[in-house]
């Protein structure tokens, strides 16, 4: 264990910031279910919390979000982590902000479980939104006991003093002067906040009052990222950089399809690999631990492991999922807007749609593999990982350890882009497996196969549409169904590892959501659900699933949003002025309206004019609403005619967030999201049958690369009147529609499931299919 | 095991390892060069890119035997915080990534492309990175900044 970690965790306890008491929560599945309540920005609905809990950190200690050091800087902590975002940055600003202080001042402290307040896990593009107030909170009531100490040591009342640049001065008289580094350098503030509920739904000094937006100096300006400079250089240490003293390496061993029971081991196999340390073996799991990481890569490859064969029990190709999808009961139905009475309005439409959409299992594929040091001792362990919930991550492996959480400290180091894959961070069990069998620190970093194959995916997904349009051309009965998994691994259920040496589940897992499906239209009848199909793996799947960027979002708004775009073409009306026609929320249709100027649309119905040539041009729109974030996308796109090739040329992205904290940063996130969303839409689709995973590196599972990228367009919408939402992964949920409906406005042939191959498009050229208008 | 004699970032190193180990884990584990990353070990993403002679070499599928004595550049020698190399400096201000954990590759290869073309067009840059991945979704200030370091070069 960190000498550090011991010390701050001691310190904390002698200053009374950690009370020993008692836990309420436990670790029962409702309280999971309520993180993500939290996370879903529902109010976790409990009275109250039980701070006085020696596992977590107290928030309403001041001391837990703010450290001020001798030269006036600030250490600001926070339970949340920065995924490649620049979330470190956004954060920086916003207490920076409240402050007082310069930008360069304040370092963010992110995700340690024994310095940091739980503020949940981060994902769902809600950090900004709710982490964000808690800091800004936290650095106001920190701001007011600096005021009040300067107070007492220049003889003024605090309504007579100002700050600036972290120098508390009293009015008038610029001369009688103090920093916050001589008012508290290097001291604790001793001081209690308020705060009520938990993690993502935690509401932390309220009685404080804010900074009026129209004051704002640092928020709202692009400050470069901290974080890029020494990520140019080699100097910045991401989690497979982390190296403790006697380190060993590990690897480990699964087969390509599902693990039925333990495999036979030949140990003499690996005997001639120097540096060989032990081949662990417990329940169903393998792994190896030698000296050096060639060693193990070495070892991992040529042990000999036959594994039985997988029982089959669950559907093993996309069309018969697609069946089970459909046809199996609902385990849970969630609904984002039931109005009205949809069949019975369907019934007596003039004219009535419909349709299905198809979207696959895909991948996160970050950059680089999953990799986490553990270093176990007894029944205690020091994890470094990248996961993107520390705390969660912590119980997990106080569960595999059978041990108290509070015995486990989880240290947060940087990993590549995870987009929602390190809600379980897998080899942080792998090496807490590892370390324990051999009584050393263990690194582990899977192999591009092990990532490929058995990282949580991104649930197949299908999409039913119906809808009745009135006798003026008014869509009056809208009726949308997303029938999903749910993700097995939601981090309230035992992982990889801990399955396979034994742990497990009756728990359904977590819903892929509901929203995205047009819930944001003004219908008269409508009804936008979502039925969670259980997804039984009684034995660990590479088809395990979990939450990837906009959760179930990008499918969703690729069935309904091509929906709405076959209905307007149906009605023979242009595609903006239909959406038009049933939109009252004025942001939407400014976002809307600020997008297709921006692109130069031109109102007409799609398909465009029949052209000649071997290129086909168009022009597709699509719109949302996440969170509280707005996104309308203007795609468009070339098809060749002859091989069904899409290129998308250029895409256009207005963004409403409200208040933008950076402008700059947020126009990254908006890059990032078209180039994944096309790769997404384009090419990826993960291949399978009942041997297993077919798409095992990036030969076999293509995915954008720099000739296919487009310019991109951002329009961003800055209201600062309005708290800000997120931004690191709304605005990928409107890529598929909008290029889905270029495509037809390019060729009027109609594309309901994604990828949009080449063979696909060809097809469908050949077949011209038509809109499934039912008269 | 074996004695190996290297020249990295202009220094000579030793390492004790067995001959057959890809360079990767060697400039890794046993130099602590941070810049190069695993990302794949089949020479398919890019990431672990060092220069060597000039060329831009994937040390992930390199035998660390087949290289001795041949100068091998990774990012640490390209430039650091107080001097970067006109690309690093490019990139900050065209904050050209996100995680960054491609950004190894994409420099490494931007590099040898200005070695060789000191004003790449925007398709030449295409061209020449297309071989290198990265999952975020940089490609465009990827473009813009090499652009940017070429400027920065001229001048």
């Amino acid at each position: 264990m960190e000498k550090k970690d011991i010390s701050r965790r001691e310190l904390l306890q002698s200053t009374g910031a950690l009370v020993v008491g008692f836990s309420l929560l436990g670790d029962s599945p409702a309280l999971a279910q309520e993180q993500i309540a939290g996370m879903q920005g529902v109010p976790d609905g409990m009275a109250s919390y039980p701070y006085a809990n020696p596992d977590y950190l107290d928030p309403t200690s001041l001391d837990s979000w703010l450290a001020v050091t001798q030269d006036g800087s600030i250490t600001v902590f926070t339970g949340k982590v920065d995924i490649g975002t620049g979330i470190e940055t956004a954060l920086g600003q916003m207490a920076a902000e409240e402050l007082d202080v310069p930008f360069h001042k304040v370092r963010v402290a992110m995700g340690d479980t024994a310095k940091t307040v739980d503020q949940g896990r981060t994902a769902g593009s809600q950090t900004i939104a709710r982490a964000g107030p808690q800091l800004r909170q936290a650095a106001a009531a920190g701001r007011l006991e600096l005021l009040k100490l300067a107070s007492a040591r220049l003889g003024a009342p605090v309504e007579n003093l100002s700050v600036t640049d972290g120098i508390v001065s009293v009015a008038g008289e610029p001369k009688r002067s103090i920093s916050y580094g001589d008012l508290l350098g290097g001291k604790q503030f001793n001081v209690r906040i308020t705060a009520s509920g938990i993690q993502g739904a935690m509401v932390v000094a309220p009685e404080v009052r804010p900074k009026n937006f129209k004051d704002y100096r640092v928020v709202g300006k692009s400050v470069p990222r901290v974080d890029l400079p020494a990520k140019l250089t080699g100097e910045f240490k991401f989690t497979s950089d982390v190296r403790v003293p006697r380190m060993l390496h590990g690897r480990v061993v699964r087969p390509r399809a599902a693990i039925s029971g333990p495999p036979t081991v030949d140990e003499s196999s690996v005997r001639h690999i120097p540096g060989v340390v032990k081949v662990v073996r417990e329940g169903t799991f393998v792994g190896v631990v030698a000296e050096s990481e060639w060693a193990s890569i070495q070892a991992a490859k040529a042990l000999k492991v036959t594994w039985p064969a997988p029982s089959n029990k669950l559907p093993s190709n996309p069309d018969d999922i697609a069946l089970y999808l459909k046809d199996s009961k609902s385990a849970r139905d969630l609904t984002a807007v039931n109005k009205g009475n949809v069949d019975t309005a369907l019934s007596r439409a003039s004219k009535t749609f419909e349709a299905t959409y198809h979207w696959p299992f895909q991948m996160h594929a970050m950059m680089g593999p999953c990799c986490a040091v553990a270093d176990v001792r007894g029944d205690t362990a020091t994890v470094w990982t990248g996961a993107q919930g520390p705390f969660t991550t912590r119980d997990r492996v106080a569960s595999l350890l059978k041990t108290a959480k509070r015995n486990v400290s989880v240290i947060f180091v940087e990993s590549a882009g995870s987009y929602g894959r390190l809600t379980a961070d897998d080899t942080v069990e792998d090496a807490v497996v590892l370390s324990r069998a051999v009584g050393k620190p263990v690194r582990v970093q899977w192999m591009r196969e092990d990532e490929h194959v058995w990282s949580p995916k991104g649930p197949q997904q299908l999409l039913t549409a119906r809808a009745g349009v009135n006798a003026e051309g008014r869509i009056v009965a809208w009726d949308y169904l997303d029938h999903s998994f749910p993700w097995s691994e939601s981090q309230g259920t035992p992982q990889l590892a801990e399955r396979q040496v034994g742990a497990k589940t009756e728990l359904l897992g977590n819903p892929n959501g509901v929203n995205g499906g047009g819930e944001y239209y003004d219908f008269e009848n409508h009804r936008v659900m979502a039925k969670v199909v259980a997804w039984p793996q009684d034995e660990p799947s590479p088809l395990r699933t979990c939450a990837l960027r906009s959760p179930g979002e990008p499918p969703r708004n690729f069935g309904s949003e091509c929906f709405m775009d076959e209905v307007a073409a149906g009605m023979g009306v242009d595609p903006v002025q239909f959406r038009l026609r049933h939109l009252k929320n004025k942001r939407i249709v400014e976002a809307l309206q600020a997008a297709t100027q921006k692109a130069g649309w031109t109102p007409r119905p799609a398909p465009a004019p029949e052209s000649s040539g071997p290129i086909a041009k168009g022009k597709g729109v699509a719109l949302t609403i996440r969170g509280n974030t707005i996104i309308v996308a203007v795609s468009e796109v070339e098809v060749e005619r002859t091989t069904g090739k899409v290129a998308v040329k250029r895409v256009t992205i207005a963004h409403d967030c409200g208040l933008i904290v950076n402008p700059e940063g947020l126009k990254i996130q908006l890059d990032g999201n078209v180039m994944q969303g096309i790769s997404r839409t384009l090419m990826e689709e993960i291949k399978y049958d009942a041997s297993g995973v077919k798409s095992v590196d990036w030969v076999t599972h293509p995915v954008i690369r720099f000739k296919q990228v487009p310019e991109v367009e951002a329009v961003l919408i800055n209201r600062p009147e309005i708290p800000p939402s997120g931004g690191a992964e709304p605005s990928i949920v409107v890529i598929p529609a909008s290029i889905g409906n270029a495509i037809f406005d390019a060729v009027g042939v109609r594309l309901r499931q994604v990828p949009f191959t080449p063979q696909r498009v060809l097809a469908a050229l050949k077949s011209k299919s038509t809109v499934s208008s039912v008269a | 095991m074996a004695k190996i004699s290297l020249k990295v970032n202009g220094k000579p190193r030793v390492v004790d390892a067995d001959p057959a180990t890809p360079l990767l884990y060697i400039l890794r584990n046993d130099l602590e060069l941070n810049g190069p990353r695993f990302g794949c070990g089949l020479a398919q993403c890019g990431a672990c890119t060092v220069i060597i002679d000039g060329k831009a070499v994937r040390s992930c599928v390199t035998p660390v035997r087949s290289i001795q004595g041949q100068a091998i550049t990774t990012l640490e020698g390209l430039g650091n915080a107080a001097n970067p190399h006109p690309l690093q400096k490019a990139f900050i201000e065209e904050q050209a990534l996100q995680c960054g954990y491609c950004m190894n590759g994409i420099l490494m290869n931007a590099k040898v492309l200005l070695d060789k073309n000191p004003d790449p067009t925007v398709e030449q840059i295409k061209e020449h990175l297309d071989p290198i991945l990265c999952r975020c979704g940089s490609h465009l200030r990827v473009i813009r900044a090499i652009r940017r370091a070429a400027a920065l070069v001229k001048a």
